[in-house]
């Protein structure tokens, strides 16, 4: 158990955000959180910090206050250089404990997925996995709700008190955390009403990234708190770090994603080949549905839906894409959705601004020759 | 030496998902699979068993049916099977999952070289939150998103995988690992395993049997208990219908380019 009394709601405040970098290179989701994490600090009322671990990372943490954190904890130690789950959770919980933020993010990526649940466990409070939406101030929330939601307005207006232990309890001041569940068929609304930090991972592509602000850069705050760890705490050795050889997709911040699904089995090569010169022409980059990545057609990088990435281009074209739910889940905020698809019955075309049935072979090239007379003749 | 692997039955959610109208799901209307991912992590286990000869016991948390898929893990090779099941368990979040789980596996016992293997997530809640919760509260290293996984006595090296490349991270036992699809392709059940999985051992857990354990707080567990609380459950709206081009001819594909081109989008 816990030996820290984390239940003692009015001792936590500040906002935090777990700063992960690789390599000493910071990663793109932090500027989102940092910024996300701006927001929900000003409707708290509370300062946004940012906390930075590595080996000689200092020089990285004011640009974080470009994009809103207030101020960077930074701790640095050689055996903070690569991410190891033990030097990590260790350092992150000493600091939770002495400084007790009330909110606390971390990036969604394959090393803040291991580190949260590790965290939350040991500081005895609640996660939220990969959420896509965060809200502190409840007239936002609601608003959100009727935006995004089925939902009628009496049960909307209800969501601001929830039953706690069998009280009632104002969530006013709770973190509510939205996720996708069973595949984006259902979003959830999560808070953690007991115990602090209230404690979130967030899918990376998802929070919009601020403007990047020089004043507040250079007005950023950098704190250095002594903390201990030695090499008695890690129980893991990394061996060694490779990075992919191949230069992966830049889906996530790509402007045109064109995406290919099972439609294409009828010939893999010519598919691919048509989606790669479509993207070409737009200034874009290919992607694929997950029956895609599972035939083995494209590599897991290429993946759009809730199991692979969030896009939000300006346009994505689904090329035999039938549209499963958790594909929609990862491509449909996207500013303008082309499908085309063989089925008019696909659900794609329900998510889609423009719908083409037909024939993709057929019709791609067509588009291809389409869109690169249109752009001539601008 | 022995391999505990944690699996979860689920409802297939690629298949047709019907919602009720208070906005939860219509698990009636489902059909339910063993979760693809704790599939990898029992071939992994199996492999390892024929590479030493070691047992594996698989374990779930679940409504007594779920002793059907124990029985086809059974079948498929694996030794034993305990089914953690009790009303005070239901509607755990991850953190109440993993004390119970936790409590589970220390009933079993963990000797020095034995290994903890889980799915990387449950494609229902898809939160990747249990097994590493499972590690923090037997005091275990763990290894995430394993993608091969090498045996050398006590000494376990892992190819962690990261958006961007890959880890290899060295790991005494007793550790917990968390197995992605990439590691394997799982086996069939066999014929005689099938004939089998019938005599194998089953245990139930129930909160009686676990309730003492120096890992549950009978304060936190169950639906009450669980930290994370579920505020309200929605469907997204359908988006408004786009406009259908319904000849997929040239001329179509022309006036698609041209509306972009118009609205500044290409």
């Amino acid at each position: 158990m816990a030996t820290f009394n984390n239940t003692d709601l009015a001792a936590f405040k500040d906002v935090w955000v777990f700063c992960e970098q690789r390599q000493g290179k910071l990663m793109p989701t932090d500027f989102e959180l940092i910024s996300e994490g701006r927001k929900l600090a000003d409707e708290l009322g509370v300062k946004l910090c940012g906390l930075l671990l590595g080996d000689n990372v200092e020089g990285l943490a004011k640009e974080l206050g470009g994009y809103g954190a207030d101020e960077v904890i930074v701790c640095e130690s050689p055996l903070l250089k690569n991410y190891t789950t033990d030097a990590y959770t260790k350092v992150i919980c000493d600091m939770i404990e002495q400084f007790k933020p009330e909110a606390f993010l971390i990036g969604a990526t394959n090393i803040g997925r291991d580190l949260g649940p590790r965290c939350a466990a040991r500081l005895h409070t609640g996660l939220c996995a990969d959420c896509t939406h965060l809200d502190v101030d409840m007239e936002n929330y609601k608003n959100f709700l009727r935006e995004s939601s089925t939902l009628p307005e009496d049960r909307i207006e209800a969501t601001s008190k929830a039953k706690v232990l069998g009280q009632d309890h104002d969530v006013s001041r709770d973190m509510k955390m939205t996720r996708p569940a069973f595949g984006g068929h259902l979003m959830a609304s999560i808070i953690c009403p007991r115990f602090r930090p209230s404690m979130a991972t967030v899918r990376p592509g998802v929070m919009k990234k601020a403007p990047f602000n020089q004043a507040k850069a250079d007005a950023c705050k950098i704190v250095k708190p002594a903390f201990s760890l030695t090499e008695a705490d890690i129980q893991t050795e990394v061996v060694e770090v490779v990075k992919a050889a191949k230069k992966l997709v830049d889906l996530v911040g790509a402007d045109y994603v064109v995406s290919v699904g099972r439609g294409i089995s009828r010939d893999v090569e010519l598919g691919i080949k048509l989606a790669e010169e479509l993207a070409a022409e737009l200034g874009g980059v290919v992607g694929g549905s997950r029956a895609a990545i599972d035939s083995g057609w494209l590599s897991a990088d290429h993946q759009v839906g809730q199991t692979g990435k969030t896009v939000h281009p300006k346009v994505y074209v689904a090329l035999g894409i039938s549209g499963a739910i958790q594909h929609k889940a990862g491509m449909q905020d996207s500013e303008c959705i082309i499908a085309v698809n063989k089925n008019e019955t696909a659900p794609i075309f329900e998510v889609a601004d423009y719908g083409i049935c037909g024939d993709l072979f057929k019709v791609t090239p067509m588009l291809i020759e389409a869109v690169r007379a249109a752009k001539a003749a601008k | 030496m022995k391999i505990i692997v944690c699996v979860k039955q689920v409802p297939d959610t690629s298949g047709k998902v019907a919602v009720n109208p208070d906005g939860t799901l219509d698990r009636a209307s489902m059909q339910t699979i063993t979760n693809p991912d704790d599939l990898n992590a029992v071939e992994a286990a199996l492999a390892l068993k024929e590479e030493t000869g070691c047992k594996v016991i698989v374990v779930t948390m679940g409504p007594p049916p779920a002793e059907g898929m124990l029985r086809e893990i059974l079948a498929r090779g694996a030794d034993e099977a305990v089914l953690v099941s009790g009303r005070e368990f239901g509607g755990s979040d991850t953190y109440a999952t993993s004390q119970i789980l936790a409590a589970a596996i220390h009933r079993i016992g963990v000797e020095k070289d034995d290994i903890i293997m889980c799915g990387r997530q449950a494609i229902d809640g898809d939160t990747a939150q249990v097994g590493p919760q499972i590690a923090e509260k037997l005091g275990m290293p763990q290894v995430t998103y394993a993608a091969e996984i090498h045996k050398d006595g006590d000494c376990i090296t892992v190819k962690r995988m990261l958006e961007d490349g890959y880890m290899t991270i060295r790991v005494k036992t007793p550790c917990l690992l968390t197995c992605i699809k990439e590691l394997n392709s799982p086996r069939y059940m066999s014929i005689s395993g099938i004939f089998e999985c019938y005599d194998k051992p089953m245990a139930v857990f129930d909160y009686e049997a676990l309730k003492d354990d120096p890992l549950i707080d009978a304060t936190t567990i169950g639906l009450k208990g669980s930290p994370t609380n579920i505020l309200t459950s929605f469907t997204p709206p359908q988006k408004g219908a786009g406009m259908m081009l319904p000849g997929a001819e040239k001329a179509d594909c022309e006036k698609l380019a041209g509306m972009l081109a118009a609205k500044h989008i290409i």
